[in-house]
């Protein structure tokens, strides 16, 4: 038998703090052979990448190994001298990390930085480091590799960097790839070329590669096999068929039922998420870490002693799992308990946008620009929106960077003011009233959720002050003793216990900040909830909660939601209605069953298709773009997607906007393609025939 | 819980603050700094119960330190060239710069966080004003601009803390406008601006509490800087009118003796350096404790 190109056993990583030694990791064990790709999963803090660092031996000041061996190629890790790792790393182990602006050097132009890597390892001159340089960024799929070479980072985009750094990291012919959530920095439609391009490594370049990610759809898609772990263990293992058909950990099960799939359903099949929080790493439980989060907790036998990794068979790489009931579960009747909301059916109309337009003005003020007279420029970030929200409804608003959705959101709030266009709230024209010019009942009764968690609270002040503090503005409770009891029964409608009043955001989880900010939106009796991004930031298990969260406190107000997302499989759980917009236009709407289902607008097709999907009773057809959003500044006079369309028709796409066409009243698709060819479109996803049979064609049905 | 109990749960502001004042402990060159004010501010308020002579009382001039006349007492650090008790006018002398200096860093901050919040809150044109006026008065050597205002205005303590004030306030300007240009980004901001919180709220509750950190850290630094200024103010007899004892003063007036009887110009200069350096240490102090958690 070949030596594995990694082998890891018994490794335990710990931290060393003022608080005495924290173990990072514990028990790690991992084989993998030349060519494959395994897959690290788990959410933030369950130590993925501590491993990662651990196999470059490069776990910083404060980390340390502490037990176990890190064999590569044979050769281990843990005892070797600084010359020997200063020599393996980025030579026969490279590394690929998170932010590609972050990997490359902002003053080195891309061909320099590319050469370094064999003129440090190889000795080779320029000429020579340059020429492979280009060869590795065709191999990476980099249309005008010489442009490439010649540009400083900041004159590529996101996803050409992302290349870059994978070209970088390939150039030295490493053997092992290490890749830590290369894409969660980029848009579904350029993630989906690095995960084709990811995918493709191990039999184009043979390397083997270790992908961490806390997307359980990209490991499906990328990995031979994976390791789900918690709380520091790997807590089941196995071939990408095992763990994602015969899951046998209650975490694993629980993390599947906590991510929108495409058979989900808010009304029949709704998400459910694990309860509790992730341990700190000095305060795990006696026994198994997950217990206390656990629905099939035995006290007793669970909380007894360390939980060993169990096999479930006898081969040589077997489907193991840190469960010590895993075959005493009934798995297939297993049910959560989940509240089930009931259907809520659309009332009056709350909101009517109608051509509704966005410019910014930019003025250049160099000396040039004066001299030639014209120095107005435009970025148009909307462009003619036209659409309704009623009440009760959630309307998504869907696209990504750069679309002009966050824009949009802006005027609407009124921090901004629309350049044409009206936009009627409850009757009143806002779109020329900026937030200061609005009653307080307009301001109230129009609120928003905001992205990042930890941007959201001002960490200064206590969070009871700062509900108390929208209370007071909008007049709905004077009294200090009212203002109080409002703000308990805001604490208790997001779920957070009382005493949390008292105190400051630093002291709060990503999720509970983000149930505050809930709260905090709530506390006017809003008509309308703007939620921006809301749970993108947070774990896949607390997403879960918070978005059923926000559903049944819009149940319980009838409030209207306008939700603001590039996650279409979020969108598609949550939402009655979708916007599709790309580059500040409306390119498809519909309800979400008429936008999931063909016809399809291409743009909308591209997205569906670059959803990663961890259901593996689904196939979906991929579609990758190519290139690059084109710039606001100058807008294509003809379709905005016509650059990157997969269904380019010819000139007419470049120079003529496109029709409306509508096939079912209130659906309508912006393209030129004639609409009986977009219907003989195949649906993107679709159920494989030997499940259960019956409801085939599926999706949004 | 019981809402009562939520209610008394509540710490008062004090304790908070005085709760995180105590962090300095872990960082000991902070400690040290804070011990060295901690004795100055004790030598200026026990001054009328400590000094062992008046400030002012002549005695027998050039005496050396430790010189004892009976039956008046001891002359711990010798006398000056008018037969004044050094050590008394170095007690007395600590209220002046104590007082003075911390004076002069408060006024200079509260104009330079109004000009930065609203340079930085506001942008525009306010911006470009603010900006521009703070470069011309930065672009003054420093010194001139001190002599220029204290020779038009006459040497008087308030016209130091206007002095300082004046040439200070653009630079704390540049600092607390930096902040607040990436403060304002964040999405509490735009939560209180699409409320409709008025930009002066906004300003001061929503913005400035965040910009705390660094701006205390600076003015740690800054007082000690003034107190150098008050210093050399005095040095170029600008200080405060005599007889009052004043530490830049009492090393003008005995320099040129400075060869002959050196402990008349060495002990008023270690005060000086001694107070200055422990508002750097406890500068450099608070800087590594907030940087710790």
């Amino acid at each position: 038998m070949t030596v594995p190109i990694l082998e890891i056993k018994d490794l335990c990583l710990s931290y060393f703090t003022r608080a005495g030694e924290i173990p990072a990791v514990v028990d790690f064990n991992l084989t993998l052979n030349e060519g494959e790709t395994a897959g690290l999963v788990g959410e933030s803090g369950c130590g993925k990448s501590t491993v990662a660092l651990a196999i470059m031996n490069y776990l910083g000041d404060n980390g340390g190994i502490v037990g176990g061996s890190i064999k590569f190629k044979g050769r281990d890790i843990v005892t070797m001298s600084k010359e020997e790792l200063r020599r393996l790393r980025g030579a026969d182990i490279a590394m690929v990390y998170q932010e590609p602006m972050a990997a490359l050097n902002p003053s080195m132009t891309i061909g320099r930085q590319l050469a370094e890597v064999p003129i440090c390892h190889e000795g080779v001159d320029m000429a020579t480091a340059l020429k492979r340089a280009e060869e590795l960024l065709d191999a990476v799929r980099l249309p005008d590799a010489k442009r490439i070479l010649a540009a400083y980072p900041h004159q590529i985009s996101g996803g050409q960097q992302q290349r870059v750094v994978i070209a970088m990291a390939l150039l030295s012919k490493p053997s092992l790839l290490l890749l830590d959530e290369p894409t969660t920095a980029l848009d579904v439609t350029v993630e989906a070329g690095i995960v084709e391009l990811i995918a493709d490594l191990g039999h184009d370049f043979g390397t083997s590669n270790l992908y961490i990610s806390h997307n359980l759809g990209l490991i499906r898609e990328t990995c031979d096999r994976v390791f789900v772990m918690y709380s520091g263990e790997v807590v089941e293992e196995g071939s990408i068929d095992e763990v994602f058909q015969s899951t046998r950990h209650p975490y694993t099960t629980g993390l599947f039922s906590a991510i929108p799939m495409p058979g989900s359903d808010k009304y029949d099949r709704p998400l459910v998420p694990i309860r509790g929080q992730l341990p700190l790493p000095h305060l795990r439980p006696k026994g198994c870490n997950f217990g206390p989060r656990c629905d099939h907790f035995e006290a007793g036998r669970c909380d007894n002693r360390r939980i060993p990794l169990d096999r479930l068979s006898e081969a040589p790489r077997p489907h193991a799992v840190r469960c010590i009931r895993w075959d005493e579960i009934d798995w297939e009747a297993y049910r959560p308990d989940v509240t089930m909301v009931e259907q809520m059916e659309p009332g009056e109309r709350v909101l009517r946008v109608e051509e509704m337009q966005k410019y910014y003005e930019i003025t250049d003020r160099s000396f040039a620009a004066m001299l030639r007279g014209k120095n107005i420029r435009f970025v148009k970030a909307n462009e003619s929106l036209s659409f309704d929200a009623r009440r009760q409804q959630t309307v998504a608003i869907v696209g990504e960077s750069g679309c002009g959705k966050s824009t949009f959101a802006k005027v609407l709030m009124g921090l901004e003011t629309a350049t044409e266009g009206r936009i009627r709230f409850n009757g009143d024209d806002i779109a020329d009233l900026p937030v200061e010019q609005r009653s307080p009942e307009q301001i109230g009764s129009l609120q928003m959720v905001f992205q990042n968690p930890n941007e959201t609270l001002n960490p200064s002040h206590t969070v009871g002050s700062q509900i108390a503090r929208v209370i007071k503005k909008f007049g709905i409770e004077t009294d200090a003793r009212k203002i109080e009891q409002r703000v308990f029964k805001l604490l208790d409608t997001v779920k957070l216990p009382r005493d949390f009043a008292n105190r400051r955001p630093r002291q709060l989880s990503g999720g509970q900040k983000q149930r505050v900010g809930i709260a905090r939106a709530f506390a006017g009796n809003p008509a309308m909830v703007i939620a921006d991004e809301p749970v993108s930031a947070l774990d896949v298990s607390v997403q879960a909660a918070v978005t059923q969260l926000l559903m049944e406190i819009q149940r319980d107000h009838g409030t209207t939601l306008l939700f603001i997302s590039h996650d279409l499989s979020v969108v598609r759980y949550l939402a009655d209605r979708i916007v599709v917009m790309y580059l500040g236009q409306i390119m498809e709407q519909g309800t979400t069953d008429e936008v999931f289902s063909p016809p399809y607008h291409p743009y909308t097709e591209a997205l569906l298709s670059a959803v990663p999907i961890a259901d593996t009773s689904f196939e979906k057809r991929r579609i990758v773009l190519e290139g690059d959003l084109p710039s606001a500044m100058n807008t294509p006079p003809g379709c905005p997607f016509a650059s990157r369309c997969q269904r380019h028709l010819g000139d007419i796409c470049d120079t003529t906007p496109p029709p409306i066409v509508e096939p079912e009243p209130g659906h309508r698709i912006a393209c030129h393609i004639p609409l009986a060819e977009l219907q003989a479109v195949p649906p993107v996803f679709s159920q494989k025939d030997d499940g259960d049979g019956g409801d085939t064609p599926v999706v949004a049905a | 819980m019981t809402d009562n109990a939520i209610r008394s749960a509540r710490p008062s502001k004090i304790m908070q603050y005085l709760r995180r004042a105590a962090l300095i402990r872990e960082s000991w060159v902070g400690s040290i700094g804070l011990g060295i004010i901690v004795f100055w501010v004790a030598m200026a308020l026990l001054a009328p119960l400590l000094a062992p002579f008046p400030p002012n009382a002549q005695y027998v001039p050039f005496m050396a330190p430790g010189f004892n006349l009976p039956p008046t007492g001891t002359f711990w650090l010798g006398t000056d060239h008018l037969g004044r008790d050094i050590l008394s006018r170095l007690m007395w002398g600590a209220r002046t710069v104590l007082f003075y200096a911390p004076l002069a860093t408060f006024c200079a901050y509260a104009v330079g966080i109004l000009m930065g919040l609203a340079a930085g809150y506001k942008r525009g044109w306010i911006d470009d004003v603010l900006s521009r006026s703070a470069d011309v008065i930065l672009s003054f050597p420093i010194l001139v601009l001190y002599v220029v205002i204290i020779t038009t205005f006459g040497a008087s303590g308030i016209n130091i803390v206007l002095a300082v004030t004046f040439a200070s306030a653009p630079g704390i300007m540049r600092i607390v406008r930096g902040l607040v240009l990436d403060l304002r980004n964040r999405d509490y901001v735009a939560a209180a601006q699409t409320r409709g919180e008025s930009s002066l709220y906004i300003m001061f509750v929503e913005i400035l509490p965040n910009a705390r950190g660094p701006l205390i850290v600076d003015a740690c630094l800054r007082v000690g800087y003034v107190i150098i200024t008050i210093g050399v103010l005095g040095f170029l007899g600008l200080g405060l009118p005599p007889p009052d004892p004043d530490w830049g003063g009492m090393v003008n007036e005995t320099r040129g003796m400075a060869m002959s009887f050196p402990h008349m110009t060495i002990f008023p200069c270690i005060a000086i350096s001694s107070l200055v350096l422990g508002f750097n240490l406890l500068a450099d102090g608070l800087r590594e404790v907030s940087l710790r958690d």
